[in-house]
């Protein structure tokens, strides 16, 4: 390559370059001032995010691409990108109490997750398997750590050393798959891969299986989902809160730009595996929450289940799916962290209660706190009027339109099991007696909660926006 | 033409009553009565709007009146509401027994009024939509959210095994209902719209037909409920507090025959024609094998709504007859279902709310004490039999003729069901209100108050108009009904020469 660099072609990376140079910022703050400036960190954390987000809506552009087309930003990435710097403004955001009372303030913690995000960024723009891999790992080294950042606590660094090992053996099944990909087809880039495969063949397949397992662990999609509730459990509440939210985006993104822009010409092949991870998360999401006490093993269970979901739209194989996908991500992340937003403010005697026999009685005790955290569950189980009902019904639609009525029939039957353990949260919150009441909540964990669950409440009033986003999103991967 | 949009006024106007609860912020015991209020004034004022719409409403047209429309979902899903003569009797009636509900809550809820005030407002908006959707995803949304309310309705303010009956009934619906949506996205991509007068006309592919047909099948049996999926109704119902089994008995079960008349049989006259026969089977057993279970039964509600899902096997039955008799006597049993079930079930309320116990045996020789209440017991009980003269003989009378021109034995089995259905209301009566007063807990109990004398006497009046005038009911369904059976015998015979000129 020997054209000359100019500036502004690293104009499309400027969200990813704001915040790596923020991060770097952030901990010579950090180092120097000490573990006092960890609140001031935070905050800038979170501006960062923010101001990466004013970027990424600001580029100008339909299409961008960089460094040699490894690099793209489109409306599919803008559409993702924004959703996961949500994702992890809020999660920063819903720590803030939560750090300052169990005395756990670290300057490191904000700035990992700004990392991280700077890995999940890059993992959605990254349209070769390069660039997809670097952005992975900046992901996921961030979260490892991050996981295990109560040192103390034996839980936490169990969760993280788990993370950690079978994180790396996943990525590890990754590389090997990218590089079966290069051998087969010999390039990287996506759009290289997809003129060169044609038809397909074993050894491409082969490549495809492995790197497909690779997504998989990071979508804790059954059968790769092992890590999930061990690590949900163990880390601390707001860094699960974290994992369930921006990091689930971004495998979903990488998900959904390999399989649909690397591997086109051969969907039958990677339509199979697809659509029974689709099934087999759906069906273990629901069946293996019926048991669970701790809410925080619950939620992960309940994740794995959504994947599974969110999946359907993309077995479908088409840009409807797609669009599906993205909907379905969109209101997943605002459920997931409305109802994080309950679960940390569970504490009681300076304690944080994370079973869910703690909730009983919520009703009495904190009527609206019950109430809404009643519309975010009914929202999980996809009730409709509700927003999770409509997430539901675009992946459907699109699996009906595929001809995927197996699927599709499945994963309703799923979704009836599922709402069991949904109903069995309402149960306890309101048809039980009252349990001594929680702390009162912090201003910003009621905020979250309340835009949350309006959201997922009025929703059905005005879904305009969101769906035609999510459309011209999908039809910019074609 | 009207010039403001009445049907959602109707719909939504409940909803926006709750939200003044909601809203309402005040000291504990205040703020239970303010909410009672509130909720009776709400409800009687959509009654009213309800009534404008019998009046605007004209008879003689079978189309679909009150027509709003916006666009709602990616264009092609629209918010679209509309009545015609099937779905107009049902809007009526969940309007008008909505404010007997609220006032035979009056003293019998003392604990968490605001909530439950809540919960009944949001559930009349839900119903209300249910029978005004003109899209088949509206319809859906309004089918499906009803369980939201009625599940909390269950669970809070329900008996001992209350959580277990509202997780049964919340479960059992939704399996049915999530197979209908499947069956709604299928239609969605093969005709391009969920618009449901557009579908009407549609004519679906026969293969498609019959898979729509099952999935239809599975929600609206279970909601109806027919036989051997109605094992919900009766927990439901023994679980629920007085006006919850009201709701359910009345509204709750008709969406399910609702759903037959609006969908499955004018979207699918392939499949329901060539499938009737197994609905005749399972109406045959409804009918009688649930009027001999209702015989056994020692807890007051729980004969009740093993009698009603008995009567709801006529509605079937007439229904996939298809013909002018079966239907008409269909909707008008449905209607007639709603006014004398509710009825039974608030008369039960009234001994359960000074007994607390519903169980038979406790009870007897009521008459000596209770002469009024006797009185509106009997005339309900009378009605559930189908004696001349009550509605409830309209609509099982016309059932009955209309099956009986398609098919004799079923007729005929149907009709034993009516002397079952005497054997045990008639028995139930005997062991409840005559014999002797010997029990001492019955020595003190006292004759209906004002407030039972208005939610039963409407109801009791109305249940001897109709069975001496139903022409009201039968006239605003007429158009509609004669004009489904012309579209559905169309698109048979239409069929019928297909098939002939393919050799």
């Amino acid at each position: 390559m020997n054209e000359a660099f100019e500036f502004h072609d690293l104009l499309p990376a400027l969200p990813e370059i704001v915040l790596a140079v923020g991060a770097m910022v952030l901990l010579m703050l950090g180092a120097f001032r000490g573990e006092r400036s960890t609140t001031a960190v935070n905050w800038l954390a979170i501006v960062l995010l923010v101001a990466a987000g004013a970027i990424v809506v600001w580029l100008p552009g339909d299409k961008l691409i960089a460094f040699g087309g490894s690099f793209v930003v489109d409306t599919f990435a803008r559409f993702l990108k924004l959703l996961a710097l949500a994702g992890s403004a809020t999660a920063i955001l819903m720590s803030l109490t939560y750090l300052k009372l169990e005395r756990q303030e670290r300057f490191e913690y904000s700035i990992l997750i700004v990392l991280s995000t700077t890995g999940m960024l890059m993992l959605i723009s990254a349209a070769d398997l390069i660039a997809l891999y670097l952005g992975l790992e900046l992901m996921s080294l961030s979260l490892y750590v991050v996981a295990a950042i109560n040192r103390d606590s034996v839980r936490s660094t169990e969760a993280g050393l788990k993370y950690f090992v079978l994180g790396a053996l996943s990525s590890g099944m990754l590389l090997y798959g990218a590089s079966l990909v290069y051998g087969f087809t010999g390039t990287v880039n996506f759009a290289g891969i997809a003129k060169a495969a044609g038809q397909g063949g074993v050894g491409l397949v082969f490549g495809l299986v492995f790197l497909s397992a690779g997504f998989c662990f990071k979508v804790s999609a059954v059968p790769f989902h092992m890590w999930t509730p061990d690590v949900y459990e163990g880390a601390p509440t707001p860094i699960t809160a974290f994992f369930a939210a921006a990091p689930k985006v971004a495998g979903i993104a990488m998900f959904v730009r390999t399989t649909m822009v690397a591997f086109p010409e051969i969907t039958s092949q990677w339509q199979q595996i697809v659509a029974f991870v689709a099934i087999a998360s759906m069906a273990l999401g629901a069946f293996a929450a019926i048991g669970q006490t701790n809410i925080k093993r619950l939620m992960a269970y309940s994740s794995i289940g959504h994947m599974g979901f969110a999946l359907i739209g993309l077995a479908a194989g088409t840009a409807e799916g797609v669009q599906g996908v993205l909907v379905y991500m969109a209101i997943y992340v605002a459920m997931t962290l409305g109802t994080f937003a309950c679960i940390l403010s569970m504490r009681r005697d300076g304690v944080m209660a994370e079973q869910i026999s703690d909730l009983a009685g919520l009703s009495r005790t904190n009527p609206t706190m019950a109430l809404f955290l009643v519309i975010l569950l009914f929202s999980l189980a996809g009730i409709p009027p509700l927003a999770g009902f409509f997430a539901k019904l675009y992946v459907f639609l699109a699996a009906i339109h595929a001809g995927l009525f197996t699927l599709a029939v499945l994963g309703v039957l799923a979704s009836v099991v599922g709402a069991y353990y949904y109903l069995a949260i309402i149960k306890v919150m309101y048809f039980d007696d009252a349990a001594r009441p929680f702390a009162p909540m912090p201003f910003e964990l009621k905020a979250v909660l309340g835009v949350s669950g309006l959201f997922n409440l009025l929703f059905a009033l005005y879904p305009g926006p969101l769906v035609e986003a999510a459309t011209a999103a999908a039809k910019s991967l074609y | 033409m009207v010039s403001w949009p009445i049907l959602s006024v109707t719909t939504f106007l409940p909803l926006a009553g709750a939200l003044f609860i909601v809203l309402m912020r005040d000291e504990a015991e205040a703020a239970s009565r303010n909410a009672r209020w509130v909720a009776l004034y709400t409800t009687v004022i959509t009654f009213a709007i309800s009534l404008v719409l019998v009046w605007r409403f004209d008879t003689g047209s079978p189309d679909f009146q009150f027509i709003e429309k916006r666009p709602w979902l990616a264009g092609t899903i629209s918010y679209h509401m509309g009545v015609d003569g099937i779905s107009l009797p049902f809007v009526i009636l969940t309007t008008a027994l909505m404010p007997l509900c609220i006032i035979a809550s009056w003293g019998a809820i003392q604990r968490r009024v605001k909530e439950y005030m809540i919960a009944f407002l949001v559930l009349e908006t839900l119903m209300v939509g249910t029978f005004c959707a003109l899209d088949l995803m509206l319809f859906y949304l309004f089918f499906e959210g009803g369980l939201i309310p009625m599940f909390l309705i269950i669970g809070i303010w329900g008996g001992p095994r209350r959580v277990y009956a509202s997780f049964k009934f919340f479960l059992y619906t939704l399996l049915g209902s999530v197979l209908m949506l499947l069956a709604i996205l299928a239609m969605y991509w093969d005709a391009g719209t969920t618009d449901i007068p557009t579908l009407l006309k549609h004519g679906f592919p026969v293969g498609l037909q019959k898979w729509a047909w099952f999935a239809f099948f599975a929600s609206f049996a279970v909601k109806l409920p027919m036989w051997p999926v109605h094992t919900w109704l009766p927990d439901a119902h023994v679980e629920a507090p007085t006006a919850g089994s009201v709701i359910l008995a009345a509204i709750l079960l008709k969406m399910g025959g609702y759903g037959f008349l609006r969908f499955s049989l004018p979207m699918f006259p392939l499949a329901s024609q060539e499938f009737a026969p197994l609905i005749f089977a399972l109406s045959v057993v409804a009918i009688v094998y649930t009027s001999l279970v209702a015989l056994v039964q020692e807890d007051m509600k729980k004969l009740i709504a093993y009698s009603s899902v008995a009567h709801m096997g006529f509605v079937t039955m007439g229904i996939f007859a298809a013909t002018v008799q079966g239907i008409a006597g269909g909707i008008f049993q449905m209607v007639s279902h709603g006014i004398v079930s509710g009825a039974l079930f608030l008369s039960v309320g009234v001994v359960y709310d000074r007994m607390h116990t519903r169980e038979i045996a406790a009870y007897g020789g009521l008459v000596n004490r209770m002469p009024l209440y006797a009185v509106a017991f009997m005339v309900f009980t009378l009605a559930n039999v189908g004696l001349p003269g009550t509605s409830g003989f309209i609509g099982e009378f016309l059932s009955l003729i209309g099956t009986f021109k398609v098919n004799t034995w079923v007729a005929t089995l149907a009709t034993s069901g009516i002397i079952l259905s005497a054997a045990y209301a008639l028995w139930l009566y005997r062991k409840v209100i005559f014999g002797v007063l010997d029990k001492p807990k019955l020595a003190a109990i006292k004759d209906l108050d004002y407030r039972e004398i208005i939610t039963l006497g409407p109801l009791a009046l109305l249940t001897i108009a109709f069975g001496f005038f139903p022409k009201p009911i039968l006239d605003m369904s007429s158009a509609a009904v004669t004009q489904l059976l012309d579209n559905y015998n169309q698109a048979l015979s239409a069929a019928k020469t297909a098939a002939v000129l393919v050799p």
